[in-house]
């Protein structure tokens, strides 16, 4: 699964969100992704998964095996 | 309640901590089931595990019943915590430890 499709279904679901992806291994199914959105804001970690996890919806654990997630609301972002 | 979840919630009841994952502690099949328990170790609380290579209804039902799409996945009593991602993020910020103090979960 292309990182462009990754990031085109996240934002379709969270169409605020900051989205950076990374291809962990150079293989295209193993990537990292980094999602920040105010409509997080108030949603315990889980939630803020899940809620990414539906905008997958039944490629995450099949056709996309590894996704390592992090969320954060703006405001959490460390600063660079 | 399916047989698998009836399962799943005895698991879940009848143990402080339990990390469903791919392969056992020894020998973890996943990295992300590796990473989760390297943690669970550092934190040095009684856990079980569930493979769920070994058990088809569990590896389906388990993802059903956490609403969550993949293993491993990490309860603590009875309460769905999250996979190995949410793991390293709360043990990077102290929340994990302090999960486990405030639920007096059982040091290994």
């Amino acid at each position: 699964m292309a990182a462009a499709d990754i990031e085109m279904l996240i934002r379709a679901g969270i169409p605020d969100a900051r989205i950076e992806i990374t291809d962990l291994a150079g293989d295209g199914d193993h990537y990292s992704a980094r999602v920040v959105s105010e409509s997080f804001r108030g949603l315990a970690r889980v939630r803020q998964h899940q809620r990414v996890y539906e905008t997958l919806g039944t490629r995450m654990g099949g056709e996309l095996h590894a996704l390592q997630l992090t969320t954060a609301c703006p405001e959490q972002e460390p600063i660079s | 309640m399916t047989e698998a979840n009836s399962r799943i919630d005895a698991l879940i009841k009848s143990n402080d901590v339990v990390l469903f994952m791919k392969g056992t502690a020894l020998f973890p099949q996943c990295g992300f089931s590796s990473r989760a328990i390297s943690i669970l170790d550092h934190l040095g609380v009684c856990y079980e595990t569930v493979d769920v290579l070994q058990d088809p209804e569990i590896r389906q039902g388990i993802k059903a019943y956490s609403d969550w799409p993949t293993v491993p996945q990490l309860y603590v009593k009875g309460e769905f915590i999250g996979g190995s991602d949410i793991m390293v993020e709360m043990y990077e910020a102290g929340e994990l430890q302090a999960l486990i103090t405030d639920k007096r979960v059982a040091k290994a």
